[in-house]
């Protein structure tokens, strides 16, 4: 299944079911770190974790990158170890924060969640995926998944300082 | 008693309680105590065999359970527990 037919098929879900929450706002911070992760991670994918706090819009403060614990190419892949899945939780309780989500770059491809972020994804979490093309930030889009785990929406991102 | 975390993902099935403690002297003991009192809880994280989905790492401290005695690893007072979700992806 390609990216056109897995958003169609997404969009076509979507028009059943009532979204929970549709936005989720990045700091400046937060968008700086993510991005300056993609830069020096291209060709590779990275990732991190997303904090912040959540009242009628989710907002995200904090941006933590990872290693990228996958195994072989990482150029399309990427994993978190469970260690630092188990401190980021840690992190959040220590400081008072909520882990909201998880960024992940897409080197030479769409913003667009795929099969393989499907298979893994937990509800409740943003998905924030940022598209890096020749090493430059061209896209940032964000996903959450339906509490019956069949497909994502899109969340509206709204981004201060993004060109 | 020990105290076992929850994963961001599933508080809404602990009244969005971060921790639940319990008085399981196993890790069987203590995910079956926290899976009977928030029932929703369960399907996430056990089987239809009521075995922890593979999808699902538990650790003792900082110990992968199955790195110790798996489900049958014995846990004290001052034991932390974490459910742990896989998180993967990619293009």
């Amino acid at each position: 299944m390609n990216n056109t037919q897995e958003s169609a098929n997404a969009r076509e879900y979507k028009n059943t079911r009532t979204r929970a929450h549709d936005k989720i706002k990045i700091l400046p911070q937060a968008l700086e770190v993510m991005q300056k992760d993609g830069i020096e991670s291209f060709p590779n994918e990275c990732c991190g974790f997303l904090y912040g706090s959540e009242t009628d819009v989710r907002q995200i403060e904090l941006a933590v990158p990872v290693v990228n614990s996958k195994e072989g190419d990482q150029r399309r892949r990427f994993e978190i170890s469970p260690l630092a899945y188990m401190k980021a939780e840690r992190f959040a309780i220590e400081n008072n924060t909520t882990l909201l989500g998880v960024y992940h770059t897409h080197p030479q491809h769409p913003a667009i969640a795929s099969e393989h972020d499907l298979a893994k994804a937990m509800p409740y979490f943003s998905y924030v995926i940022l598209s890096v093309i020749d090493a430059k930030v061209d896209d940032v889009k964000s996903w959450r998944l339906y509490d019956d785990k069949r497909a994502f929406y899109e969340e509206t991102v709204e981004l201060e300082n993004f060109s | 008693m020990a105290q076992i975390i929850i994963p961001t993902p599933l508080r809404k099935f602990t009244n969005n309680e971060s921790t639940f403690t319990t008085k399981g002297a196993t890790v069987k003991e203590a995910i079956a105590d926290l899976t009977t009192t928030h029932n929703g809880l369960a399907k996430h994280i056990l089987d239809d065999q009521n075995n922890i989905r593979t999808f699902i790492r538990i650790y003792v401290g900082d110990d992968d359970i199955n790195t110790l005695e798996k489900d049958a690893t014995a846990i004290s007072d001052s034991t932390v527990v974490s459910i742990i979700p896989a998180i993967a992806g990619g293009c």
